[in-house]
């Protein structure tokens, strides 16, 4: 094979493969939303397709943060963190909406990404609950009825979390604290508590006395052991159902329990089926807080991208007729490179399964410039080369080796701020410097290797002039 | 074979000339620096902090209505509105802690204006969150600048360039800035994105008339640093009138017909682009002149006590694609 033919062999297996790499994509975008929404419930929506970050299509994101300060035991911040993310993961889970990005962020920051959802109220509701379960005796000696005497004067004895504020604190006795309840009423209890959710096994929603709705839960075999002691030895006593340490409800013990149990407290349908969904996917390690949230309407989403899309072809459009006007046949040469840039570039995103956004356009779009300026530089050589009455073969051949140090340094030196870019910077500068850090690769390609095989075939054929 | 050329071979002097273009410069540079400091900057929520809601009214309603339907619940609010649509944009800036509560306040205000409305996109964006996000953007965005410094001054083995380069893109950024900060529009992190296609496109658009510096050094050894650049801006001239057309026609068509979310953004490269071109053109070369005439700096390692013994990359000239 001569080198022409390599030349061609490769830009051939890039095309097919591009193409090839695009199909999902284009049967992904040209199905229904609600096509697309049963596909993604489902778990089918295709891996390698290039997605459209939730400012083109619509969604809520949310950025949570782990409140650190409440931690508790030995594991260190990164455990925590993993944990966290995995819970939160599956809470959301629980909402069958298909694969939701959740991802770490700096230290504590927890990024969870919602496509498609106008309302995240729900979700966040789940997600912001710490789900702390906590089973403790109430206390009901006389020490403990004097101090919830105490406590019930002040003012305001619960600080934001629901626990004691350290003033109040100091009139309990040791070993004794006092809950706030549901109804708003003040329980002394036990200062820990005997047995915690961290032990359930399951939580499910079922029907209470009365016909509220209650969730029943299941124990681990060290869960029912230890419920079954607690039970077992405190027969008649009250116990108190704390949930983020509000007490849910305080029945008293009929018998001992071990595996099975179940929570009642005049809950609406929606808190119960809250309640399980968190008790299933467990505690997190401590409470996180929502400290961004951003929503974009469906409708928002899709006009941005159709007036975005028809404004983008048109200025490609202008670029090419441009181009064409003006360098006739070397301009249609160049044309058929931009188009080509931009096939490879999406197919390339969507390898990497990468999202787009509005500054990831931002992106493409000096890509695109620094390709069409990369052809500028080619073609302007060849007429310089031209003017000095050099030979057609070597008009275009020192078009190209004269032009290649200059788009080869000013690439380079954008590559290398938007490599950095993209590893310094986050979220919408990354989005920028990924569609830039490719592009920039494709457009190199394109605009001189796939420009040059396509002059150097035209000229085996002996051609008198090609207009530049 | 003959072709349409835009632009006949010029021989204009704009190293002689750079005193008026420094001037020129100089005092719409002033005129930006002025801008900041007294306007400042229109920092949207992503820095500050703060809610946005943004809604589109299913009929005609003016700012005044929007205003005053706000003021009915207390709320200090700007309001910005895109042309040809109902859409209104509602910020209340500043540190908040809730989540919901100022995007529910907003929503109950906007229902006293009596038209329905539906709601486009809300924001919250806590106080930690907007100055980490600007910190995080100012870092990476000076880690990539310093790069681009070093890289261009070893491949043209003289700091000149790289400093030059960097001096033209600050001009460049810092006209936008001082644009945006004049009209008071809104910098959020997809402006922040367009500074960076800026940036990225002024660095391009100078590297092209420094390599062409660089060829004619090798090519006329006893040319002096002034003819030198001339020749080179001239020669590069219509190559670089020919790009900015192209690229700054396309970036004018995204900003007249590419929608409300991406008015700002093409605003900025609009006005970015054209001044990027200025500056190649008139300031890079004037600005490299000022700074070598007095021998302190050469161009190359040639004359460079600095760079003694140093080699040529052996990129640079090599026939890549035979």
């Amino acid at each position: 094979m001569n080198k022409l033919a390599v030349k061609w062999t490769i830009i051939l297996i890039a095309l097919f493969g591009s193409v090839a790499l695009l199909y999902p994509t284009y049967e992904w975008y040209s199905r229904t939303p609600e096509e697309r929404e049963v596909l993604e419930a489902s778990g089918d929506r295709p891996k390698r397709i290039v997605n459209l970050g939730l400012d083109l299509r619509g969604g809520s994101s949310l950025l949570l943060e782990l409140d650190v300060s409440k931690l508790e035991g030995n594991e260190s911040l990164n455990e925590s963190m993993q944990r966290a993310i995995e819970i939160v993961r599956n809470r959301i889970d629980q909402y069958g909406v298909g694969e939701i990005p959740i991802t770490k962020q700096g230290d504590k920051w927890i990024s969870v990404q919602l496509p498609g959802i106008a309302n995240p109220e729900q979700a966040e509701a789940l997600i912001g609950k710490t789900a702390m379960l906590e089973f403790r005796l109430v206390d009901e000696s006389a020490k403990a009825q004097e101090a919830l005497q105490k406590v019930s004067e002040l003012e305001e004895p619960f600080n934001a979390e629901g626990t004691l504020t350290a003033e109040a604190q100091a009139l309990v006795p040791e070993g004794i604290t006092i809950m706030r309840s549901k109804d708003g009423s003040f329980l002394p209890v036990t200062a820990t508590a005997a047995v915690t959710g961290a032990d359930l096994e399951d939580a499910r929603i079922t029907t209470g006395e009365y016909g509220y709705p209650a969730v029943s839960f299941t124990f681990n075999g060290a869960g029912a052991k230890k419920f079954g002691e607690l039970t077992g030895r405190n027969l008649h006593k009250q116990l108190a159902i704390v949930l983020d340490n509000t007490i849910q409800s305080a029945p008293s013990i009929n018998s001992r329990i071990t595996r099975e149990g179940q929570i009642t407290g005049r809950f609406t349908m929606n808190e119960a089926k809250q309640l399980a969904i968190v008790l299933r996917a467990g505690a997190l390690p401590a409470p996180v807080r929502i400290i961004e949230k951003r929503v974009i309407g469906p409708g928002l989403g899709e006009d941005s991208i159709k007036s975005g899309l028809k404004a983008s072809l048109i200025g490609f459009l202008f670029i090419v007729l441009f181009m064409i006007i003006y360098y006739r046949a070397s301009g249609f040469i160049s044309s058929v490179a931009l188009v080509l840039n931009v096939v490879f570039l999406i197919a390339t995103m969507a390898y990497f399964s990468a999202t787009l956004t509005l500054p990831g356009i931002a992106g493409i779009i000096l890509s695109l410039a620094m390709a069409v300026d990369a052809n500028v530089l080619i073609l302007e050589r060849m007429r310089e080369e031209y003017d000095k009455g050099q030979p057609l073969y070597l008009v275009i051949k020192e078009g190209y080796d004269k032009a290649w140090s200059a788009i080869f340094d000013s690439n380079l030196t954008t590559w290398i701020a938007s490599i950095l870019l993209f590893n310094f910077g986050t979220g919408p500068v990354k989005g920028f410097a990924l569609t830039l850090t490719l592009g920039l690769l494709v457009g190199v390609f394109t605009s001189v290797f796939v420009t040059r095989a396509i002059y150097e075939t035209l000229l085996t054929a002996n051609p008198k002039e090609i207009s530049i | 074979m003959k072709y349409f050329k835009l632009l006949p071979k010029t021989h204009i002097d704009f190293v002689d000339s750079r005193k008026i273009f420094f001037w020129i410069s100089g005092l719409i540079m002033l005129a930006c620096l002025i801008s900041v400091i007294t306007k400042g900057l229109n920092f949207g929520i992503d820095f500050t902090g703060g809610t946005m809601v943004q809604v589109q009214f299913k009929d005609n309603i003016s700012i005044d209505q929007v205003r005053s339907a706000l003021s009915q619940k207390g709320l200090k609010a700007d309001i910005q509105t895109f042309i040809g649509t109902n859409s209104f944009a509602v910020k209340v800036k500043g540190a908040q802690e809730d989540v919901n509560e100022v995007s529910v306040n907003i929503q109950e205000g906007l229902k006293n204006t009596g038209v329905e409305f539906t709601i486009e996109q809300t924001d919250f964006v806590g106080p930690a969150v907007g100055s980490d996000l600007a910190k995080k953007a100012i870092l990476a965005f000076a880690i990539a600048m310093a790069a681009m410094v070093i890289y261009i001054a070893f491949r043209f083995q003289s700091i000149v360039w790289g400093a030059m380069a960097v001096a033209a893109l600050f001009h460049d950024v810092f006209l936008t800035i001082g644009i945006f900060s004049f009209f008071q529009l809104e910098v959020d992190l997809v402006i922040v994105a367009a500074f960076m296609t800026i940036a990225g496109f002024s660095v391009n658009d100078t590297i092209v008339i420094f390599d062409r510096v660089r060829e004619n050094t090798k090519l006329h050894p006893k040319w002096d640093i002034k003819e030198l650049l001339n020749t080179s801006v001239n020669e590069t001239l219509s190559r670089t009138i020919i790009t900015s057309i192209t690229v700054i026609g396309a970036a004018a068509i995204l900003y007249f017909m590419g929608g409300k979310v991406l008015n700002n953004f093409s605003l900025a490269i609009l006005i970015g682009l054209t001044s990027g071109t200025y500056s190649t053109v008139v300031l890079v070369t004037g600005l490299v002149y000022q700074w070598t005439k007095d021998g302190k700096f050469s161009l190359t390692s040639q004359a460079s006590a600095s760079n003694n013994g140093y080699k040529e990359p052996a990129l640079k000239n090599k026939k890549r694609n035979k």
